[in-house]
């Protein structure tokens, strides 16, 4: 990144992957949010690789509770900062992978929308439950092979599309919800930023390849990630009040076969019988998103 | 006789009103409860204290669910505010992984439990399984046996759990309907008296982007067993705090319920009966019958359950010829209750030498009248003469609808 590119409060020197998404998602997430914000972390690789006692990555307050309640805890650090007289000096963030975001912890990250909590909520979407070793979770995508959907002689993989997320997030009156990927770094800083700045519960949904568990090279990926965008199989828009207010357009869609072909948990589309069949039903889902986003 | 002056401040309200009013005079930042039989009244009169105004710096978080409840006070005790919940029984099941990252995390939450029986088959009534499954947890747990003793339990907790050598959450056990939904005369804690007891809650470590810490964080092999040890010594460390605390709320509001355990009738007692909450109130009147008579028998409360007294126990049974413990809990398996099996594994490698004896009783609510604990003391009276036949057992089981 630029010189000019903000400050960020995690440190290196953690325990992640070589090419780990869920650190560059921190990354921006914190160059987003800035130094005065209390990060609420649920389990996962993130939590795991950060904070391996006695040392800690982070340079801002940070609390990881459990797996599935980091949209109650920080409805409860935003309550007692109010309650303490400093909410307006201080931002709550909670960053959280897909399985506690999407599953384990809906519930919980529901109540705190609902209630209308001032905070934000990112959501490091690596499509599955990384940390326990690439089991799938909700945000698992269509034909993706995991270690509980394994592509087998009669499957490929992960039977269901991806859960509307972002669409959730909307229906419960938040006033900002936008997806980024972290293969956009300046789009995933404003975004964080802008979701910071806004009064009430907002949330940012960033797509977040992980080469250990998709199957690439640790080098690739932020190209993987740009791949997901320009494959139109990662909308990237914004929305205030549930209103889409902002898409970033693809001028020339690439064909998902090139993003799907890069990947390990993909392979079994290209070797089964049957694979191109699948790999169509694929492209329609990016088709679709280019039509219902007008991403062209 | 009470002191007519003292009377004078009596007020006969809802158990519920007390306790909530309670909560209310400890100044808590951050209350955050669901609703469930039969705790609700509590969080609904705190509900009514918060629309009046009458709580200042305090935020309700009317949460989804339990879980939730515990989870959004450890985001707030971590920033530094003080704060309270309530529940029972199927809540505090929900909350169970929750509790031990309170205590493992050092966060001197507190909540009152009214204590449920828990399902299946669900009933709503008091028995102590639902706070006597938490046992591991790492929460202190003290038992109340009146109204008065639910509400004067709750500063005396934040005071204990609050001491930087403790810094562990606390539970105040109180039986639901019995004490939760009765009206009987308790005064109201003064806000004054209650500040003079209670210091605000200063915690040594909070989140803050001044100084910004770590809160749960990962532990392997090599961390991990030092935190488990530090957590015991705090538990430990509770222990005298417990009784002094007992003895400066009795300086400021000139009340004593006891310490760890309290007495009645005891310093002599050939039998002792033992138990925990307002089911001593009946022995009590069944013994003072005994008394009447001229026949030794004694009371042991126990008060505190976490950490456990296991000196205090010692000392108090020592010259009796029979111990009988009344549970309310049982744990499956072992045909035995809590009490009864902790209380004979802290004599077992002391020099005291007394048989003890357990049922396990009131399961569910059910009504346990005097003449079945003057069974009970009859039993036990055969017990110190002849020697144990049945080592633990259920009270006023129906055989005829088994
Ligand atoms: C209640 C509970 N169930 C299961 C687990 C095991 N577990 C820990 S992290 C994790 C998956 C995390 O997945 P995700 O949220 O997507 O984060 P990632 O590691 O992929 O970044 C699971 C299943 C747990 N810690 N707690
Ligand atoms: S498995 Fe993926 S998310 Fe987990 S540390 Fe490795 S790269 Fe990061
Ligand atoms: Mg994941």
């Amino acid at each position: 990144m630029s010189k000019t590119a903000p400050k960020t409060y995690i440190t290196s020197g953690h325990s992640g992957c070589a090419g780990c998404c869920d650190a560059f998602a921190a990354k921006f997430a914190l160059m987003g949010a800035g130094p005065n914000t209390i990060v609420v972390n649920p389990t996962g690789c993130l939590e795991v690789m950060s904070t391996p006692f006695p040392y800690s990555s982070w340079q801002v307050p940070w609390i990881h509770s459990l797996f599935e309640n980091a949209g109650a805890v920080a409805s409860g650090v935003e309550a007692a900062l109010k309650a303490l007289g400093k909410k307006d000096d201080i931002k709550v963030i909670s960053i959280g992978g897909d399985g506690s975001t999407m599953d384990i912890g809906l519930g919980a990250l529901s109540g705190a929308f609902e209630r209308g909590h001032d905070f934000t909520y990112v959501c490091m979407d690596n499509e599955a439950y990384m940390n326990t070793g690439v089991q799938r979770s909700s945000g698992t995508p269509f034909d993706a092979s995991t270690t509980t959907t394994p592509a087998g002689k009669v499957s490929f993989g992960n039977p269901r599309p991806k859960k509307n997320m972002p669409a959730i997030m909307a229906a419960h009156g938040s006033p900002y919800v936008a997806t980024t990927s972290i293969g956009f770094p300046r789009d995933m800083i404003r975004k964080v930023k802008k979701a910071t700045e806004i009064v009430g519960p907002t949330y940012i949904h960033s797509h977040a390849p992980c080469p250990t568990g998709w199957g690439f090279d640790t080098s690739k990926t932020l190209e993987i990630a740009k791949l997901a965008v320009e494959t139109c199989l990662w909308p990237m828009y914004e929305m205030e009040n549930g209103e889409i207010t902002q898409v970033r357009k693809v001028k020339d869609p690439r064909p998902v076969e090139e993003y799907l072909r890069a990947q390990k948990r993909f392979k079994h589309l290209f070797t089964m019988e049957g694979g191109e069949e699948e790999i169509k039903k694929i492209q329609a889902t990016a088709d679709w998103n280019i039509k219902h986003f007008g991403l062209q | 006789m009470i002191d007519p002056a003292y009377r004078k401040k009596m007020v006969v309200v809802e158990g519920s009103y007390a306790v909530a009013h309670s909560a209310k005079v400890c100044r808590p930042n951050v209350i955050s409860a669901y609703p469930i039989t039969p705790q609700t009244h509590i969080v609904e009169d705190l509900s009514q204290f918060i629309a009046d105004g009458e709580i200042p710096n305090c935020e309700y978080i009317n949460v989804e669910a339990e879980f939730s409840a515990i989870s959004a006070l450890i985001g707030a005790s971590a920033v530094g505010a003080r704060t309270y919940s309530a529940t029972t029984s199927q809540g505090l099941l929900l909350m169970h992984e929750a509790l031990f990252n309170t205590s493992g995390m050092r966060l001197p939450v507190i909540m009152t439990v009214a204590n449920r029986a828990v399902g299946a088959p669900i009933n709503i009534w008091n028995d102590h399984q639902d706070a006597i499954s938490q046992r591991d947890t790492g929460w202190i747990q003290l038992y109340a046996e009146d109204v008065q003793e639910a509400c004067d339990t709750l500063p005396q907790l934040y005071k204990i759990a609050e001491d930087n050598e403790v810094m562990l959450p606390g539970m105040a056990c109180m039986d639901g309907f019995i004490l939760s939904h009765v009206y009987e005369p308790v005064v109201l804690l003064e806000q004054e008296l209650t500040d003079d007891f209670l210091p605000s809650f200063q915690p040594e470590n909070v989140l803050d982007p001044e100084d910004p810490k770590t809160f749960g964080a990962f532990a392997a092999p090599d961390t991990y067993e030092e935190f488990r040890y530090l957590q015991e010594q705090a538990m430990q460390k509770a222990l005298p705090k417990i009784e002094a605390v007992a003895k400066e709320f009795e300086e400021v509001f000139g009340r004593y319920h006891g310490g760890l355990i309290d007495g009645y009738m005891l310093d002599d007692a050939e039998i002792i009966v033992m138990s925990m909450g307002s089911i001593l109130g009946t022995i009590k009147n069944v013994v003072d019958e005994y008394r009447a008579k001229g026949e030794k028998i004694g009371v042991l409360k126990v008060r505190s359950f976490r950490p456990f007294p296991k000196e205090q126990i010692c000392k108090a049974v020592k010259n009796a010829h029979a111990v009988v413990v009344l549970d309310k809990n049982i744990s499956i398996g072992t045909n035995e209750g809590a009490l009864f099996t902790e209380t004979k594994s802290c004599l077992y490698n002391s020099k005291v030498r007394v048989p003890v004896i357990g049922y396990t009783v009131g399961h569910g609510g059910r009504d346990i009248p005097v003449e079945s604990i003057a069974k009970v003391i009859e039993e036990t009276k055969k017990v110190a003469k002849s020697g144990i036949t049945v080592e633990s057992q259920f009270l006023d089981l129906k055989e005829e609808s088994l």
